[in-house]
This record gives C-alpha cells, sequence and structure tokens, in this order.
C-alpha cells in the first residue's frame, strides 16, 4: 500500500490542494506565489473573452459529439449483434479507427477534409456538390472534429456489443410470444436491459469531452498552418476564429505558453466543479432510465 | 466472458422448429437488408485507412492534384520520410517511455489492486472512493502543480515526469485489475493461507497467474496510452526535440513540411503500423480488457 499512499499524496492529494490554494494566487514559475485573492476568478467570469468561447465550444462538444457517438456505437453492435456471417472481420473493422493514434488520425481527417484537393471534397465535387471548408471553415471545423470522432467509437461499440449479446435469450422469446416485433423488441427489451452499460458510456464521454484535446490542438495547428504558412504552431490554437479553442486548449495556453499558472488553477478549479456537477447530475438523472437487473442472475 | 462470434455458433448449433415461409422470408429479407448496412458503413470506416495509404505512394505534386490514385507509386517515400525526420530517435523514445511507465504500473498497481479486492483493513473502502474520484478526474486538474514540481526537480524537458508518476499507481489500472481480482474465488486463496501462504506470497504465485489476461490487458492499454499521449510529450518535452515521441514528432512534422502531404501522410502511415499490429498479435487481450472495462464498471 505505501507506494500507493506517496504516490497518491504526491500526485494527487497534494497538487489537488496546492491547485486551489495556486488559483488565489499570481503566479509565472520563475518569482514566488503572490496572493491575488479572488482576483483570477473575477477575471475569469467577467473579464476574458475567450473563455466563454471555450466553454461553449466543450459544451458543444459533449452535447453534440458525444451522444452521436454513444447513439452511432449502439446502432452499430446492434447491427453486429444480429449478424450472421463474418462477425469477427466486421468487429475489427468498426474496431480498428480507434486503434489508430489520435495525433496519426487527425492529421489523416485533415487531408481527407482538405477543402481544395481532399478526396472527400474531390469526391463531392465529382458528384456535383461544392463540399465546406471542414477544418478552415469556423462552422465546420467542430463537424469534422465530430466525424473524427465518430470514426473512432470502436471501443464503445466493443462493450455495447458484448452487453447486447449477453441479453438474456428468454426475454426476447416471451416478447415475440406477446407479440413484440424487432422494434418493440429492441425498444423493450434489449434498451432497458442494457441500459447501465450506456449510461456508462455516457459518463465516460462526457469525462472525455471535458479532457478534450489532442484532436482539437493538432487539427487547429495543422489547418491553421498551411492556411497561413506560419512556423510557430502555437498560435494557431483554436483555428479558425476560436472554434477549435476547447476549455482544455484554453488552458494549456494560458498555463504553458503564457505560464499565468494562477490563472490556469483557477481554470482547472472550475473544471473540477463542473465535472464533478455533470457526472452529479447525469448518475442521479439515470436512475429514473437506467434499469438494473436483480443482483446474482 | 462470451465473444461475440462464439456466443453467436452457440445459438445457431441447437435445432430448432422451422418457422412458416412467410417469416422465413420477412427474417432473410431482413438479414440481407442488416447486411448490406453493415456492408457499407464498414466500407465507409476503411476508406478513411485507404485514402491515407493512397496518398503517402504519390509524389509531392499529385498529393496536391484532385486525382486520388497514384501515379506513379512513390515508394521511396517511405525511405524519404526517415532522412527528414529523426523517427527512429522518435520511436525509442516511445519505446522508453511505454516501457517504463508500463513496468511501472504494473509493479505499484497489482499489489495496491489485491489490497483493495481482497484483504479488509481499515480505510480500504474509503481508499477505492478516493480511486474512483482520482479516475474521474480530468488530469488538467492537477496538472500545474506537478509541472512545477518537475519544473523544480529539473526534469523538464526530459522523459522522466512522463514515466515516475506511473511507479506510483494508476487510478484505472488498479480499478480494473480490483475487478478481476474481486472474481478469484476466494477458495483459492483460502486454500493458499491454509498451507501457511503470506499475503506477498499467495499474490505472486495464485493471483498473479490466474489475472494473467487482466494484466496482459492492463499493461495493453498503458503502453498504448503512452503510445499515443500527446499533452504529456508536449508539456514536457516540446521544447527539447531529442526527447520526442512520435506523437510529438508526428504532429511536428507537419508544420516543417508544410505542403509535401505524401510525406506527412507515409509517416501517419509507419506511426498507426505499430499499434495495428500489435492489435492483430494480442487481439483477444485487447476485446476481453475493453469489455472488462465495460461490463464490470
Amino acid at each position: 500500500m505505501s507506494p500507493w499512499i506517496v504516490g497518491f499524496t504526491v500526485f494527487f492529494g497534494y497538487p489537488l490542494v496546492t491547485t486551489a490554494y495556486l488559483s488565489f494566487t499570481h503566479y509565472d514559475l520563475l518569482s514566488s506565489p503572490h496572493w491575488v485573492g479572488l482576483a483570477n476568478y473575477r477575471y475569469l467570469f467577467t473579464t476574458d473573452q475567450t473563455v466563454w468561447p471555450a466553454v461553449r465550444n466543450t459544451l458543444w462538444f459533449i452535447a453534440i459529439a458525444v451522444p452521436l457517438q454513444v447513439f452511432f456505437a449502439l446502432g452499430i453492435s446492434i447491427m453486429l449483434s444480429r449478424a450472421r456471417r463474418g462477425v469477427g472481420v466486421f468487429r475489427t473493422i468498426f474496431y480498428l479507427p480507434a486503434l489508430a493514434p489520435p495525433v496519426a488520425a487527425t492529421l489523416g481527417f485533415v487531408y481527407l477534409l482538405n477543402p481544395a484537393t481532399g478526396p472527400v471534397n474531390t469526391i463531392l465535387g465529382k458528384l456535383g456538390i461544392e463540399g465546406p471548408l471542414w477544418f478552415d471553415s469556423p462552422q465546420w471545423a467542430k463537424p469534422s472534429l465530430t466525424l473524427l470522432a465518430l470514426w473512432g467509437i470502436g471501443n464503445t461499440m466493443i462493450i455495447f456489443l458484448a452487453a447486447v449479446l449477453d441479453v438474456p435469450r428468454h426475454l426476447y422469446e416471451s416478447a415475440e410470444l406477446d407479440g413484440a416485433g424487432y422494434f418493440s423488441r429492441l425498444w423493450y427489451v434489449t434498451l432497458p436491459t442494457i441500459s447501465p452499460v450506456i449510461l456508462f458510456a455516457v459518463v465516460i464521454g462526457v469525462i472525455e469531452g471535458l479532457q478534450y484535446f489532442t484532436q482539437a490542438y493538432v487539427a487547429a495547428s495543422v489547418a491553421g498552418g498551411s492556411a497561413s504558412y506560419s512556423a510557430e504552431s502555437a498560435n494557431s490554437l483554436g483555428y479558425p476564429e476560436d472554434s477549435t479553442l476547447f476549455y482544455p486548449v484554453l488552458l494549456y495556453q494560458q498555463g504553458f505558453r503564457y505560464f499565468n499558472m494562477g490563472y490556469a488553477s483557477a481554470m482547472a478549479m472550475l473544471l473540477l466543479a463542473v465535472a464533478f456537477g455533470l457526472t452529479f447530475l447525469i448518475v442521479r438523472n439515470s436512475r429514473r432510465f437506467v434499469h438494473y437487473q436483480a443482483p446474482g442472475r | 466472458m462470451t465473444s461475440g462470434a462464439a456466443s453467436l455458433e452457440g445459438t445457431g448449433s441447437f435445432v430448432r422448429r422451422r418457422p412458416p415461409v412467410a417469416v422465413r422470408r420477412k427474417r432473410l429479407l431482413i438479414a440481407i437488408a442488416n447486411h448490406s448496412l453493415l456492408i457499407a458503413t464498414a466500407l465507409i470506416f476503411l476508406l478513411p485507412f485507404v485514402f491515407i495509404v493512397l496518398t503517402s505512394l504519390m509524389t509531392s505534386h499529385q498529393a496536391l492534384s484532385p486525382k486520388l490514385w497514384p501515379d506513379p507509386f512513390a515508394w521511396h517515400n517511405y525511405v524519404d520520410v526517415f532522412t527528414k525526420a529523426p523517427l527512429w530517435r522518435y520511436a525509442l523514445n516511445t519505446l522508453i517511455y511505454g516501457g517504463l511507465a508500463t513496468l511501472g504500473l504494473l509493479v505499484s498497481s497489482i499489489p495496491v489492486a489485491y489490497a483493495l479486492a481482497r484483504l479488509r483493513w481499515r480505510g480500504s473502502h474509503v481508499a477505492f472512493l478516493i480511486t474512483l474520484v482520482a479516475m474521474m478526474l480530468p488530469p488538467q486538474v492537477t496538472i500545474v502543480p506537478v509541472y512545477v514540481l518537475f519544473a523544480k526537480l529539473h526534469l523538464v524537458g526530459s522523459l522522466w515526469p512522463l514515466i515516475l508518476p506511473n511507479w506510483f499507481g494508476d487510478a484505472f489500472s488498479i480499478f480494473l485489475l480490483r475487478q478481476f481480482f474481486l472474481t478469484i474465488p476466494e477458495e483459492y486463496l483460502d486454500a493458499a493461507r491454509v498451507d501457511g501462504c503470506g499475503e506477498f506470497r499467495i499474490l505472486t504465485t495464485v493471483v498473479l497467474r490466474m489475472a494473467k489476461p487482466a494484466i496482459a490487458a492492463v499493461a495493453l492499454f498503458s503502453f498504448l496510452f503512452c503510445f499515443n499521449d500527446f499533452f504529456g510529450p508536449l508539456l514536457y518535452t516540446g521544447e527539447s526535440s531529442q526527447h520526442w515521441t512520435l506523437s510529438l514528432g508526428l504532429a511536428q512534422f507537419r508544420s516543417l513540411y508544410q505542403v509535401q502531404w505524401n510525406l506527412v501522410m507515409a509517416a501517419t502511415v509507419i506511426v498507426m503500423t505499430p499499434v495495428i499490429v500489435l492489435f492483430f498479435l494480442a487481439q483477444r487481450a485487447f476485446v476481453e480488457g475493453v469489455t472488462l472495462t465495460g461490463v464490470k464498471g
């Protein structure tokens, strides 16, 4: 136990307390922290013009991309559970994108969705559709990241597939005897039975949504770099027009580009409060929708 | 844990009364619709890989044109990439990071997980709750003080800040291993105790052997996490390029070679390949591990 307690104190307990303390200070790593009271929070909530776009972007992602991911993964796993042939092959194909390292996958998508010469717009053009600017357009940058997220739903899909295949057969059979068709069996048997797993996927999705960083950072610096030819990729965070400036990206920029460590700590405290608040809300409200089987089935 | 293919074979094996023709025809139609939809979706999931590989074989001029098929095939891209960026250096750094971090994570997390699963001690319940909370927390919340700590130890600009925390236990791995240890029947442990085994010997002989699949899955996830990690390497080694990992190096590659999409895609393929090869070598551990995270959660 002792290494865990040491590690826990050094890498979790102590930082948590220190983050709280630093959030009331001005600190740039060079001089010692200087107490400023609530000034960081006041700036965070009232003055800083970039915080609200960042919060909005992160909430957008959680409200739109995360439910879409769950919905897609569920759809694919239900189709897979009904397939008679080639389940293994299909499962591998749907899982592979989840394995692609995030940086590599993001680079791939920035190229695929390149407005001028990318394959997607080329194909759309041949079909007579003028493709959007994707990662270069403030309206389309987040949907492009959503497409990337949907491509990588493999893990969720595997979890759902196991859950769907675990639904006891006798439940379907009795529903069939009662005259339930395909969709009502899906709605009244499959979904309620696997609802704890769906809840789990939603909670994980929200937590990951709050941390969404790598794809946004890479997409912005790559797409931004290709438009402006700037050598310093850091200047392009949030490209285009702050539409991919997610909250963790802003926190990184404040803390580790500008070295406003005190301010970044205040942002971290807000993130902590929101993470706990959201998880608590979801788990509490889920009691109405989630069906738990009696233990020891 | 039944995998998808296995349980489907199971349902096909017992003999059923043949349903009437109309019902059979309807079922066949549904099966055909289901399979066509699956094949279409699977093709869409594969297309990004196809385009990435095709582009990696184009000449730099052609990669900027709307043509989709390489003509001629520029195999030398895969040689050129290694001269443009020190990919071997990045790969070595990735191996050092992934190897040492995973080793430390196993050594430190297994005893803690065992203590949480099988030993009754004061505060074990609280310790487990804290583990859960630590798992849910966005890493950004504690990152500022941890960074400051490593900066004071003059370790920023090396791989150590990425490796060291793993030697003090990782919440997610502890949770996963604990869940698996709980499934080991207590009788085995009692039998060992009767034979005069101490808890440490029980852990190293009985538990480790029975938990091999779970440990393999945890090790695999840990290594993959390190391989894919972008935030950590960016934070701690961003300024010292001799310590870049593959993920970080790949992201920077693009800003060095602005318009040479063919080389960028070749580098992308090179970074994706090891993970995909690893997947095919250890497919069972992957799927079981992913399922373990969901079903037991």
